[in-house]
């Protein structure tokens, strides 16, 4: 069942997007990441335009980080006040994204800043988690436990505040720039930043673990909200019906996911997950180094 | 008085043409007159019919057609892909002043055996003589056909910019018919088809239509929407995403509880 993209100008499968939700829908609800890592560079595969693919994929993650904050907020697993200071961080963050992403269409270097920027952050993230689900798996056998947080010279900052559900306090400064920077990385590859807040957030803040995930989707959903208003404003690039397909096919994916969670293994699930966002990077590192099919590429002029 | 000696000029002209040029004309007519980009639009088949109208019987053979549908022109930016440390990046852009967003040629015979290079030049049928870069660069010198060959090459793969020789059938030296597939990447605008008649490899009459391409429906509101409120547009994409979020969750504990 073909359909017509009236921003994307293409006509796509609406079963191959919905299903491409699907799949990502359920991996967000296995892993408990938003996807979006994964989402773009599919979008981008099947031929959908690189701007519009970043452009309407934040539109998506504003769907689905809707959804999982919801079910936090009954849980009373988010820290408003830290999710506050990251957002302040990640608004100010986006707005520059946004403003950088026009600049590099002007100059006609997206594909290859969504191409580099891709590589870097999910080969890092990708090589951690491999090694650190690797590890935690080994511990399991050997029935070891996780140490507990340290601290570093994040805790020497100024501007302390007290973060009660987070059980923090800290200098404002980290959170703020930690959610800065997502929310450039939401503008220019179109992911929410949960797969480098979650981490960020665990390790160099050393939040309790309880509320990571709640707080990160309260500051991505704000983020990716704003991010798809700011795009859809500079670059014009949010597919609507695009966006309806994925977010139906998200949603649909992401319960099945969070059914099917409960009864795989958490640490293979991870090490799965790990391959997955390296063969995703190996793929796109492959695509900046091979020869290309031609010399030349087209881009449309504004008018 | 200027203009009634101009007139009569120009009725001598036409006069001492007439042997030739008015004794053979294209009447012609296409399968559908407008074409709508629905959000079920795959593509479109365009099927072009015509006949020749004459005075006097035909001479004896020699007789082509050639058919061309253009999509409206518009500038696009080349680029030039480099290798630099390693990774290929896109070098500084040529902007070519117009390029048709579709080109599509159907002949009777091979292209060549079919027009004069004269011909079509002043007739403006070849894909080289449609696509101008005016402005060019002052660094753009020797690779300027480069570029404008990049614009052919690169529209040919993707199956906008054809040629089918042979594709055009001429029946009993009068009627011909053709039908030309629309690909399904498609851009708005007024498409032109020509239909020129040809005999010894020069025009003897053009037959000239326009073709109205345009989004309709949902897919005119949401385009229009995006491009004449885009603050609103995007205030509506996220309440929209918003909406099925909540919706998701609220199932699913229905169905869960």
């Amino acid at each position: 069942m073909h359909i017509y993209l009236p921003i994307a100008e293409v006509s796509v499968n609406a079963l191959v997007i919905l299903a491409l939700g699907g799949g990502v829908g359920m991996l967000s609800g296995l892993f408990g990441v938003g996807g979006g890592f994964l989402m773009t560079p599919l979008l981008i595969f099947t031929g959908i335009p690189p701007a519009v693919a970043v452009a309407t994929g934040t539109n998506q993650i504003a769907a689905a980080s809707f959804s999982g904050l919801l079910t936090h907020l009954r849980r009373k697993t988010v820290d408003m006040k830290m999710g506050t200071v990251m957002l302040l961080g990640g608004i100010a963050g986006s707005a520059l994204g946004v403003q950088v992403f026009a600049m590099l269409r002007e100059i006609g270097q997206v594909e290859l800043a969504v191409g580099l920027c891709y590589v870097v952050f999910l080969g890092t993230v990708g090589g951690l988690m491999l090694v650190e689900s690797l590890q935690a798996a080994a511990n399991v056998r050997r029935g070891r436990k996780r140490q507990k947080k340290r601290h570093s010279w994040v805790h020497g900052l100024p501007f302390k505040m007290r973060f009660r559900q987070s059980n923090l306090y800290i200098s404002a400064v980290p959170p703020f720039v930690i959610g800065a920077l997502v929310g450039v990385l939401a503008a220019i590859m179109g992911v929410g930043g949960g797969f480098i807040m979650v981490p960020a957030m665990i390790y160099l803040l050393g939040m309790a673990t309880s509320v990571v995930v709640g707080t990160s989707l309260f500051q991505i959903l704000f983020v990716a909200a704003f991010t798809t208003i700011a795009h859809a404003i500079t670059n014009q690039t949010v597919d609507a019906i695009l966006a309806f397909l994925l977010i139906v096919g998200g949603v649909l994916g992401a319960q099945v996911g969070a059914r099917l969670g409960p009864r795989l293994r958490a640490e293979q699930l991870r090490i799965l997950l790990a391959v997955l966002v390296l063969a995703v990077c190996l793929k796109l590192g492959w695509d900046l180094v091979r020869t290309p099919d031609d010399f030349f590429v087209l881009e449309e002029v504004e008018l | 008085m200027i203009r009634r000696a101009l007139l009569a000029l120009w009725l001598l002209a036409a006069a001492s043409a007439a042997p030739s040029a008015a004794a053979e004309e294209v009447v012609a007519g296409l399968s559908q007159n407008r074409v709508a980009i629905t959000a079920s639009f795959t593509g479109s088949d365009i099927f072009i019919y015509g006949a020749v109208k004459r005075a006097a019987p035909p001479p004896d053979g020699g007789l082509d057609v050639v058919v061309v549908v253009a999509g409206p022109s518009r500038p696009v930016l080349v680029r030039k892909r480099e290798r630099q440390f390693g990774v290929w990046v896109n070098g500084p852009g040529v902007q070519i002043d117009a390029a048709p967003s579709l080109y599509a040629v159907k002949t009777t015979r091979p292209f060549r055996d079919v027009i004069s290079w004269t011909e079509e030049l002043r007739h403006q049928v070849g894909l080289k003589e449609v696509i101008r870069l005016i402005d060019a660069p002052d660094w753009l010198t020797e690779e300027r056909g480069d570029y404008l060959e990049a614009v052919i090459r690169l529209n040919r793969s993707k199956g906008l910019y054809f040629i089918d020789e042979g594709g055009v059938t001429l029946k009993e030296e009068t009627l011909f018919e053709t039908s030309i597939a629309l690909p399904s990447n498609l851009v708005e605008g007024d498409y032109t088809a020509r239909m020129f008649l040809l005999r010894d490899k020069e025009v003897i009459d053009v037959y000239e239509t326009t073709i109205p391409v345009r989004k309709v429906g949902l897919e005119r509101f949401l385009y229009s929407f995006a491009t004449l409120a885009p603050a609103a547009y995007g205030i509506a994409s996220v309440i929209l995403a918003l909406f099925s979020g909540w919706a998701a969750s609220a199932l699913f504990r229905y169905f869960v509880t």
